[in-house]
């Protein structure tokens, strides 16, 4: 049998795991190839995702949450949620595991290139838009880009994930860093109220401009009139689906979306694609 | 392509070259009295008489079952969390008298199953260049049959080695690929009379495939518009949801990957899965794409008739008539795509 | 029977006209040979495609489970005693359904009559009197419905509509004239070794398609244990471990409501056997606790209450 055999998982260590968030549903993972090969071989941009693979307990498809221009180690986000999930969440630091992509198309890096970009994030979908904004701020590729506009939402303070990064930007980027919770909390001078407030308040002009828009469904159905309102094209709105997934390649027919595969022809669909297929996801 | 002539009571001798190289299958009647396919030990075994298995001969190439990997399930092992790749096909195989529909079947799920450099199924690809298609023409289609409808035929030759017709007394041998003319090669040219026979059969079985559909509407409709049309609301109702339909189809080839453990030993599984079965879409988070019955018969459907041509230009039926022959509820695939290409979907 | 179907329509006609139901659920004719099809008749005009063969081999209780409408439905012996196991099991209500009971003429295995044609297609069957008229391509031959009957209308109890609203056209005798002890026994007989090897070799070709569970009255579950992965109960492979705990499992969650309807033997594409195992359970059932499924609309089903009084044969104590 031949050696490039796309199901077979790289193996890989936990290098550090982090508790995301306070209700303790989400854990960030942070993960390093054991051989160099592999990780040489894993060329991945924003928006894709990898099968993340423990022995015993199958495969989850999880975006990936850090930007190549990171290095070498993988970062991922996972919510405690399905049988793999569940027992990830108990793993440690050393422990052994695989890793099999990357998976899907990224985001369209290249036809965003002289555009502004608006990213609307909510929840735990902020994962692989953490990576895009690592991405587009890296001095080698911040020049190609025009304003950046970054909205996230969290329930409370105790749910928005990277915060140290966030600040970061807040303070060391000329991103626009728009930070959100569902209700006022003590402590908390940021926005309040749901995304798609926030994106009607902050009024991010559509000219010349592509939106990156990622997050619970109730999130996009309440985003999608704000951003009809302001003039945005389904063509300009950039999506990421989340369906159930087996084999990650385009195979295995279970996250089919009309002729389309999630895992292999997106993860990322552009709205204006979305609205030609049946709203199976 | 060169067309060779075999006596019927020389099979032994092909059957014997066959041998040396190949595990031979081939459709044998069983001891409930149908024809299913098995390992063929004796030429007297074989069928010359037959519709076509009830079941499709796909799971030679893609096991109902199968392993992919496996690892050593133990936590004080480091090593024991690496996956380990399953070998190949320790042997070829020869898939002999299967029917041209069948053999099609295979050839189209190529498009998916080695699509391009990431999608491609090593497992897959594997057994497809490890085995050998001679094919039997086909003499007496079903009424369910209705392969010329869908790019096929009772004697199409895509996807074989070989195609056989069997003229009675003696079989045509027709030789399609370098694997057939090598197997072929010290056979005798088949006679002009031979040739004409065998264009008559093929004539004749042709125009004995009554069942009819037409694909023109289907292909120069919407996505959407054949998505939403009314008929859907009717035809699924009856659907059981069962995955008989899709277990006998030669070209559904849909399947779901698991972890199975005993004691040390652990193994990743693929198994057929079916479109049918509310846990093929089901998130973990409780939402499903396709909550609803009528969503999941309009699927497979639409997958095969609409998705696949439109993605990968090849239809995902054969036209074997399977499903419609198993489904315990006669839902029949020539009614059902018949609506679909209904001049008017209201 | 070309009289029964016409019971049928005018009954279901008048039932949609009158708005006493919804729909109508019976049988229409099948596109393939002795595969009657389950139908919902909505209107007058659709009512006219009910038929009523020896080919009606679905339970079409089992297509009354979740309906929120009113439904009139057809119902012979084994499937008007399913409606009754429904309503026991609270899936249904007796007002919501409205039963066209029928006597039972015995229905054919279609798969015993093209055993009697082997490499031949048959193109069409029809009825004439006790006889098939089977029709190929090239010939046309006749075999009595005596030798063609499924296994378990051999062996019925109860071939009248147990429970009805109207009963269309005369009662009938009332049973197969087989004794489906004749099926059970045999078990009993074989040595433990034999019961294995037998066991083994009924399943042997499954695929696990779940035709015999989705046909089934009886299964109902929102989630069958073989869909469950946490804890998973059943691996999904068709391997032996695999394909006998679905099976086995399956058999009991059915024993003590199995009407051996003979819907799981009709619909398996392989043609596997399961009244092997389920005939068993039932006459377990009946010796151990007399009863009989689906024929009060009071009593419990044995397995699903406790009662000090349940025998214990099985006790190591």
């Amino acid at each position: 049998m031949r050696n490039n055999n796309p199901y077979l998982p790289y193996p890989v260590r936990i290098k550090r795991v982090e508790i995301a968030t306070e209700d303790r549903s989400l854990r960030t993972f942070e993960l390093e190839f054991l051989h160099q090969e592999d990780a040489d071989a894993f060329r991945y941009l924003p928006g894709q995702f990898a099968e993340l693979s423990v022995p015993g307990y199958g495969e989850a498809p999880i975006g990936i949450a850090s930007s190549p221009t990171e290095g070498d180690t993988l970062l991922f986000t996972v919510s405690k949620a399905g049988l793999l999930t569940s027992h990830l969440h108990s793993m440690s630091e050393g422990d052994v595991m695989g890793v099999r992509g990357p998976l899907g198309k990224s985001y369209p890096l290249q036809e965003m290139e002289g555009k502004n970009v608006l990213i609307l994030a909510g929840g735990y979908a902020v994962t692989t838009l953490r990576s895009t904004m690592v991405w587009l701020l890296h001095p080698d590729n911040r020049p190609k880009y025009g304003d950046i506009t970054f909205v996230y939402g969290a329930r409370t303070p105790g749910m928005i994930l990277y915060k140290e990064l966030l600040e970061e930007w807040e303070t060391n980027s000329d991103a626009n860093i728009h930070l959100t919770i569902d209700n006022e909390a003590p402590g908390w001078d940021k926005h309040v109220g749901f995304v798609p407030q926030i994106a009607e308040k902050i009024e991010p002009s559509p000219q010349n401009a592509m939106a990156l828009v990622c997050g619970p469904p109730v999130m996009i159905k309440f985003t999608q009139p704000v951003l009809d309102k302001q003039g945005w094209q389904s063509d300009q709105i950039i999506m990421s689906l989340e369906n159930r997934m087996k084999c990650g390649i385009g195979i295995c027919g279970r996250c089919n979306v009309g002729p389309h595969y999630v895992c292999k022809d997106g993860p990322v669909f552009s709205k204006a694609e979305l609205d030609e297929l049946p709203k199976e996801y | 392509m060169q067309d060779k002539i075999l006596d019927k009571s020389e099979v032994d001798a092909l059957l014997e070259r066959l041998g040396s190289e190949y595990d031979v299958y081939a459709p044998l009647r069983d001891q409930q009295g149908s024809v299913e396919w098995a390992a063929l030990d004796s030429s007297s075994d074989l069928v010359w008489d037959f519709s076509n298995t009830g079941v499709s001969p796909k799971r030679f190439v893609f096991p109902q079952t199968e392993c992919m990997m496996r690892f050593n399930n133990r936590s004080d092992d480091p090593e024991g969390m690496i996956m380990k790749q399953e070998q190949g096909l320790q042997r070829q195989q020869a898939l002999l008298n299967i029917r041209p529909c069948d053999a099609k079947a295979l050839k189209a799920l190529d498009s998916i199953y080695c699509r391009d450099q990431t999608s491609n199924d090593v497992y897959w690809r594997d057994k497809r260049e490890k085995t050998l298609y001679v094919g039997l023409a086909c003499k007496s289609p079903c009424p369910t049959c209705f392969c010329t409808s869908v790019r096929c035929g009772p004697h199409y030759e895509e996807g074989l080695d070989i195609l056989l017709v069997d003229l009675g007394e003696r079989l045509l041998v027709r030789t399609l690929s370098e694997k057939g003319a090598e197997l072929a090669s010290n056979l005798s040219d088949a006679p002009d009379e031979a040739k004409q026979q065998a264009a008559q059969q093929k004539e004749e079985a042709e125009a004995a495939v009554r069942s009819q559909v037409g694909l023109e509407n289907i292909q120069s409709r919407g996505i959407m518009e054949l998505y939403e049309a009314p008929m859907w609301d009717r035809e699924h109702e009856s659907c059981l949801n069962c995955g008989v339909c899709t277990y006998v189809c030669p070209t559904c080839h849909c399947f779901d990957i698991q972890d199975e453990t005993q004691g040390e030993h652990g193994r990743r599984v693929r198994n057929w899965d079916t479109c049918m079965s509310w846990l093929f879409t089901y998130h973990t988070s409780g939402h499903n794409p396709r909550g609803t019955k009528k969503d999941r018969f309009r699927q497979r459907f639409m997958h095969k008739f609409k998705y696949m041509p439109y993605k990968f230009d090849v239809i995902g039926c054969v036209g074997c008539g399977r499903c419609t022959q198993s489904c315990p509820v006669n839902i029949d695939v020539t009614e059902v795509v018949g609506e679909m290409n209904e001049p008017d979907l209201n | 029977m070309q009289e029964l179907t016409q019971q049928i329509r005018s009954a279901a006609k008048r039932l949609l006209q009158e708005e006493r139901v919804d729909c109508v659920l019976g049988y229409r004719e099948g596109t393939v040979p002795m595969r009657e099809r389950p139908f919902f008749a909505y209107t007058p005009e659709e009512a006219d495609q009910l038929v009523w063969t020896r080919f009606c081999v679905n339970n079409l209780a089992n297509f009354l489970i979740g309906r929120q409408d009113r439904v009139a439905v057809v119902a012979q012996g084994c499937v008007s005693r399913n409606i009754v196991g429904l309503i026991q099991e609270k899936q249904l209500s007796r007002e919501q359904v409205y039963v066209l009971g029928l006597h039972s003429p015995g229905m054919v295995d279609s798969a015993k009559v093209q055993a009697q044609f082997p490499n031949r297609v048959i193109h069409s069957v029809e009825e004439d009197g006790e006889e098939l008229l089977v029709n190929g391509a090239d010939f046309q031959e006749r075999v009595k419905v005596r030798d063609v009957k499924r296994d378990n209308c051999y062996t019925c109890t109860h071939r009248n509509a147990v429970i009805y609203d109207e009963f269309l056209g005369e009662q009938g005798e009332e049973t197969g004239g087989g004794n489906i002890d004749n099926v059970a026994a045999p078990w009993e007989n074989l040595s433990l070794e034999e019961r294995w090897q037998r066991f083994e070799e009924t399943f042997k070709d499954c695929i696990r398609c779940y035709a015999c569970r989705d046909v089934c009255p009886l299964c109902y579950c929102n989630q069958c244990f073989v869909d469950e992965n946490q804890p998973q109960w059943c691996g999904k492979t068709v391997e032996e471990t695999d394909v006998h705990t679905f099976h086995i499992l399956r058999a009991f969650h059915c024993a003590g409501r199995c009407t051996d309807c003979g819907a799981c033997e009709s619909a398996c594409p392989v043609g596997i056997k399961m009244r092997r195992l389920t005939s068993k359970l039932e006459k377990d059932i009946r010796e151990l606790y007399g009863y009989s499924p689906g024929l009060d609309l009071e009593s419990t089903p044995p397995l699903s209450v406790y009662s000090p009084e349940d025998p214990e044969p099985f006790s190591t104590g």
